[in-house]
């Protein structure tokens, strides 16, 4: 408890926090993304209609457009959809999809970049080489496309039964393995150096195992520079999987995302139902706007090269 | 005011540069720092100055100053830089654009990084030439091949056509001094210029800085922590602490007979070459950092003389023979207790 | 130099030889090799004459080499889709892709460094800071919304262009370009401007960092206390250097581009390879799929290479390693 205040109070003081305040593209996004969060995780809650369940749902009321167009009723604030749900509801569940895929993949690709990077830096030799000559090879294409052969590719091999009950893991894992290269290559770099370093040398006569070194000794140093790059990574994976989901990869049907919905909304875009695919597209770009801003604050705060 | 005059070696002619009270800050959060504070010194036509001091003393600030390349947002707060008697210091950009190269050269510490690597050295000697004297495409190339052979580059003639990593460091440094002085300035600032070389290399540097400048009578600032390059090659000497210049005077008074407190630790510092001694002087303590500057005389804190009038009240520098002074005690003088 | 070419060698073919193992073992094993070869009309003698000439009794390693071999040739089989030579569908397919992908190019780079270079020169003015802030909205928005607003605008409210396909097109020897007609050009402009984009933003944002850094650097002070003009600093000096590392991730960006076409495509129904891969997907079209597989692994592998080269060919500091 007491380390916990000290650490708040510490970094009430900070430079840090200092900058946070003064800098309002970076606590206007920073309030953003609060909200994004409680939004996603809160839709249960929120959601005045749940939009899986079928019995809850009246085709009359279907298309309807937004309250503040002609037509629309306030009950169903942004509309309703193809099939009669209320567009809030959708959106709601469909961004809590969206975070989940974008938060999960972030923190796959990070642990899996994050070891690699370890025990490439540490173990050096032959093992290193392999690691980064599998880096390279996998640089040489962009993430999306990586992402979208995985999955592709999956949906291709699989039984579509299969296929049906892994997609959402499979996205996950697509997008994360598309990903796992930048903390690989920023973390081996800092392991190179720290591994040198006297006091490494000094704990190893002392007997202590490498892994324990690995952790108590060179994980702390990398912190500051994976957490940047997790952070603008996030909003690449959102977009990843938005862009896997309208192609109709990503996320199941049952499950649908933002990206999802607006595929769905596109496809109707011709008869005038403009809000299927505009609104979830809106709020998608919230998101990730959000996201960016607040990791170029992070960015720039964290740099030393800028203090 | 302090005398007009600080130059008592040479005859009583305007000198080339006059720095008066000069003041340099950096805004900060905590409120403004203050790197230099009420620098003054003058640079007589075709001398050579050494400006002396530990890193952070505010050396190299000080040459920029007078080049007006201070990084934003330092800038200078108060005081007069005169040069060849024009005040240049509140000059718009594009006039002191005018003056740098032409009239004010510069030399930096590292050669490799001061050398753009995507052209030729014939390239850049040959556009600062042009941009600064009238003269035509091969006049300029011949120029710079001439300058190449000055300043002991082989083979000039074809080395003229090659980009700068191809050369090795000394050679770079030369030919960055060629830089300096193809567009024919009065005075050159040569800040920490042979640091980043090899030491076999360094003298060798010095003085070819020093031979090209004392024929064609440029001055220098030469900047150094290093007092060796110093008393080889400076015709007087600003000892620099703490943003303040500690002493001022002709080398050889400030390097035998220093007065200065901080000035005598320097020199007891350094191991003379003809004797042997058992310890040598150290001074307690460190320069303080630009946001812990104390009151009074910088360097009260680490002084064995000083009293209360040190740390209320700042020296003004006064003449001590043929030195400038900022000091209340100055030690040395074989009657003991003669102050300011 | 050579080493480092070398060494970038290996990598392509490592690249190659893996990604032609994944589609020799998608075409062989996932679809029925027989009938991605001759086609699921094929006769029960067409068959068995494939079979034998296929030597699927044969161990795999030979398998194998018979695939590469006739990959090599450009047979790649038939596609489950179209019941046409696979080869034939990816001709016919690649100019669309490559005619939208070099003018978007051509956009983003035409567009995006002076911008760029603009924005390091003048950090403080009013415009630079409004192209930051679209920059940033650029890099947030996804490319298909991008799509779906500008056919939102154009194409419905608007009426202006076409929403769907290339338009007219003229053929040239064995090349269909868009290029030569009204229509072509029209249909062009919304998928162009949706995939030029991301890099429009991406190549402004990287030039005004690197300008910014360069402007930095020691050689532009000393360029400075040389008294050199302003105008020669910043672009004989400045933009030159800067310039440098934007070439390759420029060429880095070109095949970027084509895998951004495959959501630009999907958007406007674009005839290109990208739609090609969608629809193999979600149709399974196995033989489509192997050689798509193999066509892009290659085309990365040659852009990764050109790029090197390119790098050695403008920076003297390399080229004298020779």
């Amino acid at each position: 408890m007491k380390t916990m205040m000290l650490t708040v109070r510490r970094w009430r003081q900070s430079d840090l926090a200092w900058s946070l305040g003064r800098t309002p593209e970076a606590w206007i996004s920073a309030l953003v993304l609060l909200l994004y969060l409680g939004m996603a995780l809160l839709a249960p809650l929120l959601a005045p209609q749940n939009p899986f369940d079928l019995a809850a749902l009246d085709l009359l009321d279907a298309r309807l457009p937004p309250a503040w167009v002609e037509g629309g009723q306030l009950k169903y604030l942004f509309g309703t959809d193809g099939q009669g749900r209320d567009m809030v509801s959708v959106m709601l569940y469909g961004l809590r999809m969206s975070l989940f895929v974008g938060v999960a993949s972030t923190l796959l690709s990070l642990v899996v970049g994050v070891t690699l990077g370890l025990v490439a830096g540490y173990m050096g030799g032959r093992i290193d080489n392999i690691i980064m000559r599998a880096a390279d090879v996998q640089l040489s294409f962009p993430a999306i496309l990586v992402a979208l052969l995985i999955d592709g590719l999956s949906r291709t091999v699989l039984p579509r039964a299969v296929h049906e009950q892994l997609s959402l893991l499979i996205v996950v894992v697509a997008i994360a393995l598309a990903n796992w290269v930048q903390y690989a290559r920023t973390v081996r770099g800092v392991t190179l150096i720290e591994k040198d370093k006297d006091y490494v040398n000094a704990v190893r006569l002392i007997g202590m195992g490498r892994a324990r070194i690995l952790f108590r000794h060179v994980l702390p140093n990398i912190l500051s520079p994976v957490l940047v790059i997790a952070t603008l990574s996030i909003g690449l994976a959102v977009l990843t999987e938005a862009t896997l989901s309208f192609l109709g990869l990503g996320v199941p049907a049952t499950s649908p995302s933002l990206g999802t919905l607006i595929r769905l909304g596109n496809e109707v875009l011709f008869s005038g139902e403009w809000w299927i695919t505009v609104l979830p597209g809106l709020l998608l770009i919230g998101l990730v706007l959000s996201v960016n801003l607040f990791g170029d604050w992070l960015r720039d705060a964290l740099n030393p090269r800028l203090k | 005011m302090i005398m007009t005059t600080l130059n008592v070696t040479t005859q009583a002619a305007a000198p080339l540069l006059s720095v008066r009270h000069l003041r340099v800050q950096i805004p900060t959060r905590h409120g403004p720092l203050t790197a230099l504070d009420d620098v003054s010194f003058d640079i007589a036509r075709g001398e050579i100055l050494g400006f002396v001091g530990e890193s952070g003393a505010g050396k190299s600030i000080t040459g920029m100053a007078v080049l007006g390349l201070l990084d934003p947002p330092a800038h200078i707060a108060a005081g007069d830089i005169i040069f060849d008697g024009q005040p240049i210091h509140k000059l718009s950009a594009s006039q002191m654009r005018k003056l740098r190269g032409r009239r004010i050269g510069a030399i930096f510490q590292d050669p490799l990084l001061s050398l753009n690597p995507l052209l030729t050295v014939g390239d850049q000697l040959t556009e600062t030439m042009r941009t600064h004297l009238p003269m035509t495409r091969d006049e300029a190339r011949e120029r710079a091949i001439e300058w190449l052979r000055q300043v002991g580059i082989p083979s000039p003639a074809e080395r003229v056509d090659a980009y700068p990593h191809q050369f090795s460091g000394g050679m770079r440094q030369r030919i960055v001094i060629a830089l300096a002085l193809c567009a024919e300035p009065d005075l050159v600032i040569a800040d920490e210029p042979t640091t980043a070389l090899d030491v076999s290399v360094q003298a060798q540097v010095l003085e070819l800085l020093r031979t090209q400048c004392r024929e064609r009578g440029t001055a220098v600032l030469l900047v150094t922590h290093d007092m060796g390059v110093i008393s080889e090659n400076a015709d007087r000497v600003a000892v620099m602490y703490a943003g303040h210049i500690a002493e001022t005077g002709p080398v050889d008074q400030i390097v035998n007979r220093p007065r200065h407190p901080y000035t005598r630790g320097l020199m007891g510092s350094i191991p003379p070459a003809d004797q042997d001694v058992l310890w040598l002087q150290q001074i307690d303590g460190a320069m303080p950092r630009l946001s812990a500057r104390p009151t009074g005389c910088p360097f009260h804190p680490r002084c064995k003389h000083a009293t209360e009038q040190c740390v209320s009240t700042r020296p003004l520098p006064h003449p001590e023979g043929v030195a400038l002074v900022a000091c209340w005690h100055p030690q040395g003088l074989a009657v003991e207790g003669v102050a300011a | 130099m050579l080493r480092f070419l070398l060494g970038r060698l290996a990598n392509g073919a490592i690249v190659m030889v893996l990604v032609s193992m994944l589609s020799f073992s998608l075409f062989n094993f996932i679809g029925d090799p027989v009938s991605n070869l001759v086609g699921e009309n094929a006769t029960v003698n067409e068959r068995e004459a494939m079979r034998r000439s296929l030597g699927l009794d044969q161990p795999l390693p030979l398998q194998y080499l018979k695939f590469v071999g006739r990959a090599v040739q450009g047979e790649f089989g038939v596609s489950y889709r179209n019941i046409e030579p696979v080869s034939r569908v990816i001709a016919s397919r690649l100019p669309a892709t490559l005619e939208l992908s070099l003018v978007a190019a051509v956009l983003a780079l035409g567009v995006g460094i002076p911008m760029g270079v603009y924005a390091g020169l003048k950090p403080r003015s009013l415009l630079t800071r409004g192209l930051q802030v679209i920059s940033l909205v650029g890099i947030s928005v996804p490319s298909f919304v991008t799509g779906i607003i500008l056919i939102l605008i154009f194409s419905i409210s608007l009426n202006w262009l076409p929403s769907f396909g290339r338009g007219d097109t003229v053929l040239l020897g064995v090349w269909n370009t868009g290029l030569l007609t009204v229509t072509g050009w029209k249909s062009l402009v919304m998928p162009a401007i949706t995939l030029a984009l991301f890099q429009l933003t991406l190549f402004m944002r990287l030039t005004r960092t690197q300008m910014m850094e360069v402007l930095r650097s020691e050689y532009i002070k000393f360029a400075r206390a040389r008294g050199l003009r302003e105008r020669s600093i910043n672009y004989r000096h400045a933009l030159r250097n800067t310039l440098i590392p934007i070439i390759t991730v420029a060429g880095l960006q070109l095949g970027s581009m084509i895998a951004f076409s495959i959501i630009t495509e999907t958007v406007f129904q674009w005839p290109g390879l990208g739609l090609l891969i969608i629809q193999a997907i979600s149709f399974g079209d196995v033989p489509v799929i192997a050689a798509y597989l193999l066509l892009i692994a290659l085309l990365f592998v040659l852009i990764n290479m050109v790029v090197d080269l390119l790098y050695f060919a403008v920076d003297p500091r390399l080229r004298a390693q020779r």
